[in-house]
């Protein structure tokens, strides 16, 4: 493992810890409002100073990483295996059903989805508590952002179904779920690894555009998405630089991601 | 030689007056206003405007009979020199100015008054503003008495009649120009769909100032069709832009701290942000809610328990005030000075619940048949201010032991559930008011009305008060005398805060920002703030560059 993995995990340990450690190292909570001081600059009571109604940034920005850090990934993963599920078996069955998939995919994708995310959120019940509204976001989002990563399964998958190894293994005589447990699925790793990566981000990026859309995360509760909103209307990053940390934390968090993959992986 | 010299004298003083009145006159002509309109005008049609930025273009454009002045709120003479209510406030005769002409030099007569209310209460055509006229099932019928008078009779009475004229932009019955025709400042002279429209001055305008020279003062108008704020602020700040017409309370204050002569408050608008609870009785929400919506001391309780003043200081940075009812202060005439602001009182307000049976136990409020105490407060999502409010009165409510659960929903689904599923607890929105008389309010407090939020469309009124109510603003609507109509409309003030049926939050402030470069510039807090008074405005180009 080299310097820069090695910092990386550094990164992602600490940060998931800081935030799993939100209840002891913020106490006030991500939902009290200190109304005599909204808005308020970093002091000694506020680390990060007050948002906009007097909530303390820093408690929402550990609440709100430790939410995105744990539904986002979670998001992914229901995608990615979405992905592997419906590009692999198609890349790997070939033919017909590699043309189905292909061509259901690509009508997935042409889905002007963030309008199929408005229908969706419109016809939810209302009377949802904040923690169930952030659950079914994601899981929204998890089982809607499937489609890219199944388009490059689905490549990557029918080209190790002419390989030599297959092929050898065929041969062999191993076929069916056995050939594609044992010899494709281990080598789409590392697709599937980059897809997994990948689509964190982009659920975190697309949680914080639903918000603005009103799909995103129920108040009170912060995510990283809904953090990212207080930037709207900032003019200037000398104004008050402290309203950025939700956004650096982001670009460091997901670079860390990144620096976690292998060279296999980063290639894939 | 003395003389020589005397007349040299009195030369040079002339051509120092000369030179004085010509440079006065050059600081009075011209220059370009610029501004942003927020959203696509939808039409240059002025009978079927809809929507604000071609709300704008009719008033920079249109010429009208009478208008209201955004300032003192009273009606002025414009196109007609004076008029006429008829006692039973069925007709209303205009008598016109002479020698007036449109942008294309077609002459002004009573023709084109009948054409453009011919046009305006055509069923086929759909104009919201020809709407306001539709008093009653029959038809309105339009004499001319003579070239420069006319008569305009409508099937029913209409109450404060001479003020829905302020929105009628005279057409012309015989330019082949149609709508391209104006009596107004300005005309249209170019538009490129999603970028500007580019206002000319119309050389015919009819309008003179005190020394005699002919108005609009300004060359052209040049609006940017910009839906973003953040970009319209920043082209302000650079000097781009010469105003902006209505201004977010952040922005005003960040402004405010760089440059405070540019900025603008002119006190409560006419606007207001309001909550409340679905009362349908076929809306499709628990019994036992229905119960608590429809019960006064819930409602009251509700409103007593909001912090107006928390959410006016917060959410508006102070520019804001507690909302007292349907009415603002600002209008002068028609609010109700008896009333005031529900005062925030989280005690009184559990007392009251505590009358109706509900229980605090371990912070939690329940009914008296046991039910928790939790409702979902919809909003449309984007709007900052909303959000936060909505933050706030979670909190607030909290506080008595009730859960709010806060829902943004994007605007189509947000109107379908509450106009049309009427799927929804409460909801949180805000009413845009333009006119100052109340019969532009109609729709919202009859029983029967579309926008009778709570429980809209009754066949008959459901409850005493809101008969009471039924009563008073049809009463208000069909008598001429202010006074009378002032006491009907004064106890429909008085109902609704003793009723509560929409909880009044806050009445936002008319912010504006208007460039040094402006000159005769006088925000107020009517529409449209800023350039009401266009046609006086000019613009110092060398001041905006050195901006």
């Amino acid at each position: 493992m080299n310097l820069a993995r090695k910092l990386a995990c550094v990164v992602v340990v600490f940060v998931c810890a800081v935030s799993l450690a939100a209840n002891w190292l913020a106490p006030v909570g991500y939902a009290k409002q200190f109304r005599e001081a909204p808005g308020a600059p970093p002091s000694h009571e506020h680390w990060l100073g007050t948002d906009e109604v007097g909530r303390d940034r820093f408690a929402r920005v550990l609440y709100g990483t430790r939410i995105s850090l744990l539904l986002a990934p979670a998001a992914a993963l229901v995608s990615t295996l979405l992905a592997a599920l419906v590009g692999g078996l198609a890349g790997y069955l070939g033919g017909i059903w590699l043309r189905l998939a292909r061509g259901f995919t690509d009508l997935f994708l042409s889905l002007p989805w963030l309008f199929l995310l408005i229908t969706v959120r419109a016809v939810l019940p209302l009377n949802v508590s904040p923690l169930t509204s952030v659950l079914i976001t994601f899981l929204i989002l998890g089982l809607l952002g499937w489609a890219a990563a199944a388009r490059v399964l689905s490549t990557s998958a029918d080209a190790l179904r002419n390989s030599d190894f297959v092929l050898q293994a065929r041969a062999s005589g191993l076929h069916g779920p056995r050939l594609f447990l044992i010899h494709v699925l281990p080598n789409l790793k590392p697709v599937l690894y980059a897809q997994f990566w990948i689509s964190i981000p982009v659920f975190i990026l697309s949680e914080a555009n639903l918000g603005i859309l009103g799909l995103g995360v129920a108040e009170p509760l912060p995510s990283w998405g809904s953090l990212l909103r207080e930037l709207e209307g900032l003019m200037s990053f000398r104004e008050e630089p402290w309203r950025l940390v939700p956004l650096v934390l982001l670009i460091v968090v997901m670079t860390s991601f990144q620096m976690l993959l292998s060279k296999e992986e980063v290639t894939a | 030689m003395n003389m020589n010299k005397s007349v040299r004298r009195a030369f040079l003083q002339l051509l120092v007056c000369f030179f004085l009145l010509a440079a006065f006159a050059f600081a009075q002509n011209g220059g370009e206003l610029r501004f942003c309109l927020r959203s696509e005008p939808k039409t240059f049609d002025p009978a079927l405007v809809d929507d604000d930025a071609s709300v704008a273009i009719r008033y920079l454009t249109g010429g009208v009979l009478v208008r209201a002045n955004r300032k003192t709120q009273d009606l002025e003479p414009e196109l007609a020199e004076s008029w006429s209510v008829s006692k039973d406030s069925k007709q209303i005769t205009f008598k016109l100015r002479h020698g007036i002409l449109f942008s294309d030099g077609s002459p002004f007569s009573a023709e084109d008054v009948a054409f453009t209310m011919q046009r305006l209460m055509d069923p086929a055509l759909h104009s919201s503003t020809g709407d306001a006229f539709r008093s009653g099932s029959g038809t309105v019928s339009t004499k001319i008495i003579a070239p420069d008078q006319i008569a305009i009779t409508f099937p029913a009475p209409l109450a404060g009649l001479e003020h829905l004229f302020d929105q009628v932009a005279i057409m012309s019955a015989h330019s082949p120009k149609k709508e391209g025709a104006v009596l107004g400042p300005f005309m249209v002279a170019e538009y490129k769909a999603g970028s500007s429209v580019l206002l000319k001055r119309n050389p015919n305008y009819w309008k003179k100032d005190a020394a005699g020279r002919r108005l609009p003062y300004l060359d052209s108008v040049r609006l940017d069709i910009q839906p973003n704020r953040d970009v319209e602020m920043l082209r302000f700040k650079r000097g781009e832009l010469d105003l902006i017409n209505s201004v977010d309370s952040d922005y005003f204050d960040r402004l405010a701290a760089s440059s405070p002569q540019l900025v603008h408050d002119a006190g409560a608008s006419l606007d207001y942000e309001f909550l409340w609870f679905n009362q349908v009785a076929s809306a499709p929400i628990p019994e036992y809610k229905r119960a608590w919506f429809r019960s006064v001391n819930f409602r009251r309780a509700i409103s007593q328990a909001v912090n107006r003043d928390d959410l006016s200081r917060i959410v508006f940075n102070g520019h804001a005030q507690p909302a007292v009812g349907p009415v603002s202060p600002a209008n002068k005439f028609w609010f109700n000075s008896k009333l005031k602001a529900e005062a925030y009182r989280p005690d009184a307000a559990l007392k009251r619940l505590q009358d109706d049976g509900f229980h605090l136990q371990n912070g939690t409020l329940f009914d008296k048949a046991g039910n928790a105490v939790e409702f979902s407060i919809v909003t449309n999502a984007g709007s900052k201010p909303r959000e936060r409010m909505a933050v706030m009165i979670q909190e607030d409510l909290g506080k008595l032991g009730i859960k709010v659960n806060v829902v943004t929903l994007d605007f189509p689904s947000l109107i379908e559930r509450i106009s049309q599923k009427f799927n929804y607890e409460a909801a949180m929105l805000g009413f845009r008011n333009v006119e100052l008389d109340p019969n532009s309010q109609m729709t919202i407090w009859l029983s029967s009305g579309d926008n009778h939020a709570w429980n809209p469309q009754q066949k008959s009124p459901e409850t005493a008060w809101e008969a009471e109510i039924d009563r008073l603003m049809r009463a208000q609507a069909s008598t001429a005398d202010p006074k009378k109509r002032k006491e009907s409309f004064d106890r429909v003030q008085e109902i609704a805060a003793e009723q509560a049926p929409l909880i009044y939050l806050i009445n936002q402030n008319a912010l504006s920002a208007v460039s040094n470069a402006v000159a005769g510039a006088n925000p107020v807090i009517l529409n449209p703030q800023t350039f009401w008074n266009a046609e006086r405005l000019t613009v110092n180009s060398q001041a905006r560059a050195s901006r």
